[in-house]
């Protein structure tokens, strides 16, 4: 990615249920743990009722104005609706992870960094899911986006998917910190 | 003295934080009702308020919730309940009565679009209902406007503070992006439910102790009526006199004026910088608080200061701005920039309505 | 008001209760509000609660029951005592704390807050006046007013197909399972007001045993907007109201055997668990019938 990461701005959307908030938290946790001013906004709304949901993160040196991501350096589409959305608005030199484990997708710009993958389905493929059996694409897709940006440092990540995890929840963490190695990995 | 330390930063939605330094400042009384987009702050409070020994009550109804409030108040509790601006319309009845029976409460305004179902995304249309009075008759409320997730935290328990201190009703505006949106937060200190001040008022029974006494709005005598309200309006002058707070942004030498509150004047801000860097020289007021107005603040920028004309910014179709109008009352030139339906204000959009503003007051000064 | 200090040879046989202040009612001739007032008062004072009561004032000709009641007072909005009531319980649980409540308050304007405070069981006991009129607006048509009875909005008599019916407040409430008591009584004879005082103190000794919600309706007179003299309006109370207001016990948890709402509204679930166990049983076996009998065939 081209783009100065000073004042970060990115957007992860996709289907309700893939972990789109989630990996949101984990990726705004990182910022705050790394000293720095962060906003996370969910869409919110009809929205969350079976269609696609997103999320806007900024992490920032100086304080955040508007939490809202209207020029996004980074988009993280976890299918294809959310790809044909906000693929027009990353602003030249930034940075689309894309999920095509269920639409063939291809790259449309080539004024930015593309990294498209079936992250899911590799997710699935090596048993990465939560306890409902969904797989942890979206953990991959924050490792893909470490791996792209070191927007943080790794000890840093992984402490940010540690206070994430909701403590209902914490028997997930070994299967999520897999997921996210998986993705930095590829 | 040593002051209590504040706990480490952690990320929190605006409605979570809320409710949780609610709880911290002493707070263990809550009533609401489902409308969105407020569910978490509810559904935090039914799951902590049991952890702390506190009420929890889902009311049938907004009036149910309020009227909940109302009984709570009247026995003495740090009493709080939230809503979205149709919910806060229909509560209007009971806030009337709480001012008038001169009883504090915290009621947690997250402004959704209007008028009538409108839509579930942010908006400051609620202003007018809010800094008038969000009800029948002549009362006022303390109207606390938070513009980060931070300031949901802090400044409930000043609400909750003055609310007793002046025994009135004080209202938190927010709106549904500071509510939804999640932030580094550092909560405020833990404060025992025993150290809130305890009003002799309260109907806690006579206990045989006392004479029986009574919290009532009825007055049916015009002479007691107006002399009530002539006693409030007299403590709301000295309100206004005591409590105006407003945040002052790069104003010092500023030629343009930003005025915004709360989620608006965060693009505000940015807004100023922009304008500084294409060589205006701007600056912002932000109230802290909408009633009392910051009118002494303002006023200081206009004698004395630099200020050659005004912009609001406001999510709503212009009310704060005719707050401003009386202050300026035609000494300056006022814009007034407005987005609606949801819509926040982008940056650079106010940054050219700043520089037109200013072009204006530069020919105008030829 | 100055009371009559008995002397040697005098015996007091009835004092005024300690349960009033010494305000004299204000209320219209014939009207019943201060024989209920009384008798509500005299219960706190048996009960030996007054320093621990919040009673509850609604609007209406009752608003001003905080002059008159010798406890702590809150006057709450138009139908909202219920809610009120909740509030002021819920902060001090060991409180006694009963709403007073005309027919307009509770059955119209405050009908979701007096069925939802029912429903959750709050311990709090609800004094409810069924005169069937608005008395302190001036006589107009309430929920409770008789199907043809003249009133200044149903000036035709109540017209039941543009009107609709009037409410039986407590029988709709006893099929709750929050209500632990719910009866209806009168106060037109010296019996009437005697079996109400028991009604009412039983009420309170319930909620002070925290038992559940009690609701006592008093089927009361209001001769002014009635526009009869008050020896006639109890004859048109008993006439026109008590066919269909019928007094008597409508819930009583503890008379059915329960200790409480939480116990009876158990034993409820566990009936209906078994009956529709059997139902369904029932109905299983009717169609395994009418699979063999049609021989499995298809």
């Amino acid at each position: 990615m081209k783009t100065p990461m000073t004042n970060l701005e990115m957007r992860l959307a996709g289907y309700g249920g893939q972990g789109v908030l989630f990996a949101g938290r984990v990726i705004a946790t990182a910022g705050l743990l790394s000293g720095r001013e962060v906003s996370w906004l969910p869409s919110y709304g009809p929205e969350m009722r079976g269609g696609t949901c997103n999320c806007s993160i900024i992490i920032s040196d100086d304080p955040i104005g508007t939490p809202l991501v209207v020029d996004p350096q980074i988009i993280i589409a976890m299918n294809k609706l959310s790809f044909d959305r906000f693929n027009d608005s990353i602003v030249p030199g930034g940075l689309m992870i894309v999920d095509d484990s269920t639409f063939a997708m291809e790259a449309t710009r080539d004024d930015i960094e593309n990294i498209i993958y079936p992250y899911a389905q590799f997710a699935s493929d090596n048993d990465c899911s939560d306890e409902q059996g969904n797989p942890l694409g979206n953990l991959l897709m924050v490792g893909a986006l470490w791996k792209a940006t070191q927007f943080c440092s790794e000890d840093i990540l992984d402490e940010a998917l540690v206070q994430s995890i909701p403590e209902r929840k914490t028997a997930l963490l070994e299967v999520n910190r897999k997921a996210l190695a998986l993705g930095k990995g590829l | 003295m040593t002051q209590p330390q504040r706990e480490a930063k952690r990320l929190m939605k605006g409605n979570e934080a809320v409710a949780e330094a609610a709880i911290r400042a002493g707070c263990r009384t809550y009533f609401g009702y489902p409308i969105t987009p407020q569910n978490e702050l509810a559904a935090y409070m039914s799951k902590r308020m049991p952890q702390v020994d506190g009420v929890f009550v889902q009311a049938e109804s907004e009036t149910g919730a309020i009227n909940m409030v109302y009984g709570a108040a009247a026995a003495g509790a740090r009493v709080l309940t939230s809503s979205s601006s149709p919910g806060v319309a229909l509560k209007a009845e009971g806030i009337s009565y709480l001012a008038a029976a001169d009883l504090p409460s915290v009621i947690i305004n997250i402004q959704r679009g209007g008028p009538g179902l409108g839509t579930i995304q942010p908006s400051q249309g609620d202003y007018f209902m809010s800094t008038k009075a969000p009800g029948h008759g002549d009362f006022k409320c303390l109207v606390y406007a938070p513009s980060t997730v931070q300031e949901m935290a802090d400044m409930v328990g000043d609400a909750f503070e003055k609310a007793d201190e002046y025994l009135m009703p004080a209202i938190i505006l927010s709106d549904g992006l500071l509510g939804q949106m999640m932030e580094p937060v550092a909560l405020p200190p833990i404060k025992d439910p025993a150290d809130c001040p305890q009003h002799d008022w309260a109907l806690t029974g006579t206990r045989g102790k006392r004479a029986p006494q009574e919290v009532n709005s009825l007055r049916l005598y015009p002479e007691q009526l107006e002399a009530t309200n002539n006693e409030r309006y007299a403590m709301y002058d000295r309100i206004k006199a005591k409590e105006q707070q407003a945040e002052m942004y790069r104003t010092d030498d500023a030629d343009i004026i930003v005025v915004a509150y709360g989620a608006s004047a965060r693009t505000a801000k940015s807004a100023v910088d922009l304008a500084r860097d294409a060589g205006v020289r701007a600056g912002m007021v932000r109230p802290l608080l909408v009633w009392p107005f910051p009118d002494d603040a303002l006023d200081s920028l206009i004698t004395g200061g630099t200020a050659k004309g005004f912009l609001t910014v406001e999510m709503s179709m212009g009310q704060m701005v005719e707050d401003v109008q009386l202050l300026v009352n035609g000494r300056l030139p006022i814009d007034s920039f407005n987005r609606t339906g949801g819509l926040v204000p982008e940056p650079k959009a106010i940054a050219e309505r700043i520089e037109k503003l200013y072009k204006q007051t530069a020919e105008g000064g030829n | 008001m100055t009371g009559h200090t008995p002397s040697a040879n005098e015996k007091a046989i009835f004092t005024r209760t300690k349960g009033l202040t010494d305000t004299a009612f204000t209320y219209c001739a014939g009207c019943m509000h201060g024989i209920v007032h009384r008798l509500v008062a005299e219960s706190l004072e048996e009960l030996d609660v007054l320093g621990k009561t919040i009673g509850i004032a609604p609007v209406g000709c009752s608003v001003t029951a905080t002059n008159f009641f010798n406890c702590d007072m809150l006057q709450a909005s138009h139908g909202r005592a219920a809610a009120a009531a909740t509030g002021v319980k819920r902060v001090n649980p060991d409180n006694i704390v009963f709403s007073y409540q005309g027919d307009g308050d509770l059955a119209a304007i405050g009908t979701a807050e007096s069925v939802h405070a029912a429903a959750r069981g709050e311990h709090i006991t609800v004094i409810f006046i069924n005169n069937a009129i608005y008395g302190m607006t001036g006589g107009q048509m309430a929920p409770t007013t008789m199907p043809g009875q003249i009133t200044q909005t149903s000036p035709y008599g109540r017209i039941i197909a543009q009107d609709g019916y009037p409410l039986r407040v407590v029988e709709m409430l006893a099929t709750l399972d929050g209500v632990a008591y719910a009866e209806r009584v009168t106060v037109d004879t010296p019996k009437n007001i005697r079996t109400a005082k028991r009604a009412i103190r039983k009420a309170f000794e319930y909620q002070r045993d925290k038992v559940g919600y009690t609701i006592i309706e008093v089927l009361c007179t209001c001769p002014t907007n009635w526009g009869l003299n008050p020896l006639e309006s109890a004859d048109w109370m008993r006439e026109n109201m008590f066919p269909y207001y019928p007094l008597g016990v409508y819930r009583d948890v503890k008379a059915e055997g329960y200790a409480n709402i939480v116990d009876a509204a158990a034993a409820l679930l566990e009936e209906q668990t078994a009956a529709e166990a059997e139902r369904q049983a029932a109905e299983a076996a009717k169609e395994a019938a009418k699979v063999a009998a049609k021989g499995g065939g298809e």
